[in-house]
């Protein structure tokens, strides 16, 4: 897929930040020589077509006082989509992928406070009858938001 | 007044805020005049606490996010690493910092089936270059690497946005 030269200018410069003030356009219009209503609508174009999937701040869950982990079971192929039928039915499961390996389901669950994370992972337990390994990360590095297009 | 960051609580006016912007600022010339119009409070103290949230972590950052899969980085690869436990701090911020890391995290083991300690994501546009990457990564892990492997996804099975 060929992106526009400015397109890629906005994905670069915009991945970056988002300036927090009252005309945020008009510093983004000197730094990429690209007038407010073209970016605006090029970010409205490449959002409707799913390259890009969010604009405006993210926020950071347990640091807003919520709870979130990284979660894996090991899934029967004889029952894998009635197992991801169940887990996808959790509001609180935000994203769930599959993977190779014996461990072959790895979701994410996110949840109003932290102990409501167990309550989830207990009630994925019973459901389904298989064990959940909940994996709550214990230190995050440098994280590279960052992708050169 | 200064805020420290382990003991500050949101208050109702931070929750209006973020509930008014966590799917998105609006696409407009003035979006965080619009923000502030729709929730009833003066831009001003709309930019200032969104400022002060960045500050203190509770945001992250302000843009925008791109869909890694749709912009050709077709391969996703959760690379998984057994390193000692004593030096995991100095190992993971080695790799986070490697520009084809996405997201490095120390999580818990769960022995003896699940030896790994550090995860990092490497995103590629085929497997191919997914796994040069992660040997790159145990070349610098050296002799730390006691073990390691690389779980690609092969189906997303949900995708939501975090809700809170």
């Amino acid at each position: 897929m060929e992106l526009h030269l400015n397109d890629k200018k906005i994905i670069n410069q915009l991945q970056g930040g988002f300036p927090i003030c009252e005309n945020p356009w008009s510093e983004l219009e000197q730094t990429l020589e690209i007038p407010a209503d073209e970016i605006i609508s090029r970010i409205e174009r490449m959002k409707s077509e799913g390259l890009l999937s969010r604009f405006g701040p993210m926020y950071h869950a347990e640091k807003m006082g919520g709870g979130l982990t990284l979660a894996a079971m090991k899934v029967d192929t004889s029952r894998y989509d009635e197992v991801t039928n169940v887990v996808n039915s959790f509001s609180e499961v935000a994203h769930n992928y599959e993977r190779e390996h014996e461990l072959n389901m790895w979701f994410v669950i996110a949840t109003e406070s932290p102990e409501q994370i167990q309550q989830v992972i207990s009630e994925i337990e019973q459901k389904t009858g298989i064990r959940v390994y909940n994996m709550p990360k214990k230190h995050e590095f440098f994280l590279n938001l960052k992708f050169e297009v | 007044m200064s805020l420290q960051k382990d003991d500050y609580k949101l208050d109702d006016v931070d929750k209006r805020i973020i509930s008014a912007t966590q799917s998105g600022l609006p696409l407009t010339i003035r979006p965080y005049h619009d923000v502030a119009e729709q929730i009833g409070m003066d831009v001003k103290d709309v930019i200032s606490r969104m400022q002060n949230m960045t500050e203190l972590g509770v945001i992250r950052r302000t843009g925008i996010v791109p869909n890694h899969y749709k912009l050709g980085f077709r391969s996703n690869g959760m690379s998984v690493w057994q390193v000692p436990e004593e030096k995991i701090i100095q190992l993971g911020e080695k790799v986070g910092a490697l520009d084809f890391v996405s997201h490095c995290y120390q999580r818990p083991r769960f022995l003896p089936e699940w030896p790994y300690n550090l995860f990092a994501m490497v995103h590629g546009t085929t497997h191919e270059e997914v796994d040069n990457k992660v040997k790159q990564i145990s070349e610098l892990l050296a002799d730390d690497d006691y073990g390691h492997q690389i779980l690609f996804s092969t189906r997303i099975l949900k995708k939501t946005g975090l809700r809170i």
